[in-house]
């Protein structure tokens, strides 16, 4: 294509990414870098029913009013909120860096730091769902396209239904059912023998439940894309191998799982990045207390009481950041191969 | 409950055109707040004024929504229905406005307790109060031969009792999820043991102190005879375990109390034996491990002078004293003139006559208390020392502090 005539053509997609990418990106940016005024603080009293007249502090609106009219951002901080201990927490590795006294004391320090805490629990997660629900979507596939044309329709729909089925509302199913008295709960109470054991209250089984959910919610995804490159695989390919004496194994080693190979990359792709915004199933599963992710720092952050804006805009630049680097290999196997087939 | 919904409605509707009430209001008024059914009952009370359009959107994420819903300008939402605790945030985005003069002008009939007065101005009306406080099983009890506890230290013997007699695995019932609520059993417990979360007349914390450590000790022993899943039990689910009878005695909000025996699908021998009883002490001291509240309605800042006057006299007719009928009266402890308690409401009282503490009304008070939802769990579950959490909760606080200009 001449560059002019792309340039025309992309033009449009090029704008609305301007506008519905690039700008709210710079905007996120800029109000992580500044922080609400010092807030100027009086003394009045508070008079409530039942308790009656109390002296509190509050905060001068007046006084407040006329710094925020000065400067309407707000305070310029920097990258002050990013280094602070809801964040990267440069002082408190610091800290624990200068006392260091072996790997074990030292993760268990890091960990009480929320920020790696939630980074331990989201690498962990992308690691091991990633490549499951690539698996289990390509054998879903397999297995759904050697099914008699009759039963396709039916299994297909089937099999979409986890994707079909709104996030949270999948995720409070899985949670019912893991509760100590329900369907799974009871059954693992039985298999334990122990009245006590609770799958919720463990967070190595808490973080296993999250990601099984997290494989059986994407896997339908994964199965549609292969379902859909599977019939694109050439039959004389498929043929020829079965004519050279290859097992069904081999087959799909040597012919299909090549064929489907772009395909994989797509799917890992947009996995990647969702498995690390992972969030819906920490609310659905009330998991707060065992797993956070940075996605749920965010949400913690603008539900609180108070709503920390800052905080929450630097959290979404680190999860930009975090993307960006989680997706730089294929990123960068992409480019290899288009240049190399130029 | 839906279909008790509409009867309420509809029952109110006969009540105002009986009572011939008149509420006329010549601009529009739009409602934002919690979805209890106290709540419910105001809101539709004040839907009966005729003139302009009532809107009312009840959601229990009202707080999410509240300051942002308040801030265009004209804003979106005429009044916030709020309490105690959310009502900070409004005025630290000076959102809404002092009442003074439409009190002046229509406030007849409120009782001086129902204004919130901030110094010099009235920033909200209360029309119910609220705390927590025991309800608990009186047949479980009598079976296991114990007292009703006035102390948490006997409110463990009574769980040791009810568990050793195996007549329950886990008597303890406690809204102890991570987040929000376990905050909220830290803060009870840390003020019934007579801490104060801040130094005085800064935004410094000053929970890391000996009543922090025996605050959390003393609800890691309460946790030993709870469901193992408590990290996960919200006050809803906390409730759902008591009227399914695996729970004999909790610290439950004064506002469940009159549901407790009347949701759907509640055991018998729940509704023949709840009882409430007022909030416990803890460590010799005399103020209750509780906190006191109440839900009142503010005015948006951002709206026409038109809209706040016809927003007061619509709310105000929500909670006029002829809205409390048999239906409306058993659902809160009333601040409305008029009121007469019910069985449902002593234990709110009690809390107040003890003089339980109200949950402080600070700038700053609700990034400590997500700082504590964030922080103490690692210590419920047995991972860290009650000083490490403290020191934890201290520092994520602070963080949150700085950014939010309330310290340096």
């Amino acid at each position: 294509m001449r560059h002019k005539t792309f340039f025309w053509f992309f033009l449009p997609t090029g704008l609305a990414m301007l506008l519905f990418i690039a700008l709210p990106i710079v905007s996120v940016l800029i109000q992580s870098i500044f922080a609400p005024h010092p807030a100027v603080l009086v003394e009045v009293e508070n008079c409530t029913p039942l308790v009656g007249c109390t002296t509190e502090t509050t905060i001068d609106q007046e006084a407040t009013a006329a710094l925020r009219a000065k400067q309407p951002l707000g305070r310029f901080v920097g990258l002050d909120i990013y280094f602070d201990r809801g964040h990267v927490a440069i002082q408190e590795v610091g800290k624990i860096w200068t006392n260091f006294e072996g790997w074990g004391p030292f993760f268990s320090e890091l960990g009480d730091l929320p920020f790696y805490r939630a980074m331990a629990f989201t690498l962990t997660f992308v690691a091991v769902v990633t490549p499951l629900t690539i698996v289990l979507g390509l054998m879903i596939a397999l297995a759904i396209n050697s099914l008699h044309r009759h039963l396709k329709g039916l299994m297909i729909f089937f099999s979409l239904l986890p994707m079909i089925v709104t996030p949270l509302i999948g995720s409070l199913i899985l949670f019912w059912m893991v509760d100590s008295r329900g369907v799974i709960g009871s059954a693992l109470v039985a298999l334990a023998g122990d009245p006590n054991f609770s799958l919720k209250a463990s967070t190595g089984l808490m973080w296993v439940a999250l990601m099984v959910y997290g494989v059986w919610h994407a896997a339908p995804f994964a199965f549609v894309v292969f379902y859909a490159g599977l019939q694109t695989l050439p039959a004389d390919q498929l043929e020829a191998a079965q004519i050279d004496g290859a097992t069904r194994w081999q087959q799909v080693k040597y012919v299909i799982v090549p064929h489907l190979m772009p395909l994989v990359t797509f799917v890992a792709l947009i996995q990647l990045m969702d498995n690390f915004k992972v969030f819906e199933p920490i609310v659905g599963f009330n998991a707060a207390a065992h797993a956070q992710s940075l996605s749920s720092f965010i949400y913690n952050d603008l539900g609180g009481e108070t709503r920390q804006l800052s905080s929450a805009s630097a959290t979404s630049v680190i999860t930009i950041i975090g993307v960006a680097i989680l997706l730089s290999p294929v990123l960068v196997r992409t480019w290899r191969d288009f240049k190399g087939s130029r | 409950m839906f279909l008790k919904k509409i009867a309420l409605a509809g029952s109110m509707v006969v009540f105002a055109v009986s009572a011939g009430s008149a509420c006329e209001i010549d601009a529009r008024v739009s409602i934002v707040g919690n979805e209890f059914a106290a709540i419910q009952a105001v809101g539709a009370a004040a839907q009966e004024c005729t003139g302009a359009p009532v809107e009312t959107n009840l959601t229990s994420e009202h707080q999410t929504i509240n300051v942002a819903g308040l801030s265009g300008n004209p804003s979106e939402y005429t009044t916030a229905v709020i309490a105690n605790s959310s009502i900070v945030a409004l005025m630290n985005e000076d959102v809404i406005r002092p009442l003074n003069d439409l009190v002046a002008k229509h406030g007849d009939g409120l009782q001086q307790g129902q204004l919130i007065k901030i110094g010099d101005d009235i920033m909200a009306v209360a029309f119910m109060a609220n705390a927590q406080h025991l309800m608990y099983r009186k047949d479980v009890l009598e079976k296991a031969g114990v007292k009703i506890p006035t102390t948490y230290e006997e409110m463990l013997e009574v769980a040791k009792a009810i568990r050793e007699q195996g007549i329950m695995q886990n008597p303890v019932g406690g809204a102890y999820a991570a987040g929000w609520n376990l905050a909220q059993e830290f803060n009870n417990m840390f003020l019934g043991y007579g801490g104060t979360h801040f130094k005085p007349g800064t935004a410094e914390p000053n929970i890391n102190t000996e009543a922090g450590v025996k605050a959390l000790n003393m609800m890691k022993a309460l946790s030993e005879y709870m469901n193992p899943d408590f990290l996960t039990h919200d006050s809803n689910a906390t409730n759902a375990e008591y009227r399914a009878g695996n729970v004999a005695i909790l610290n439950m909000w004064g506002s469940r109390a009159s549901q407790q025996t009347t949701t759907e699908g509640v055991l018998e021998e729940v509704i023949n034996g709840h009882a409430i009883a007022p909030p416990l002490t803890v460590g010799g001291g005399t103020t209750p491990a509780s906190t006191l509240w109440w839900d009142g309605w503010t005015v948006g800042k951002n709206i026409s002078d038109e809209e706040a006057e016809a927003t007061f006299v619509a709310m105000k007719h929500g909670i006029r004293p002829d809205m409390l009928n048999d239906e409306t009266s058993p659902l809160a402890v009333w601040l409305i003139e008029g009121y007469e308690p019910t069985d449902a409401a002593q234990g709110v009282f009690a809390a107040a006559q003890m003089g339980t503490t109200a949950y402080p009304m600070l700038p700053y008070m609700g990034l400590l208390h997500s700082a504590l939802g964030n922080e103490l769990a690692d210590f419920m579950q047995g991972k860290e020392s009650a000083e490490k959490a403290l020191t934890g909760v201290e520092a994520a606080y602070r963080a949150a502090a700085i950014e939010k200009g309330f310290l340096q």
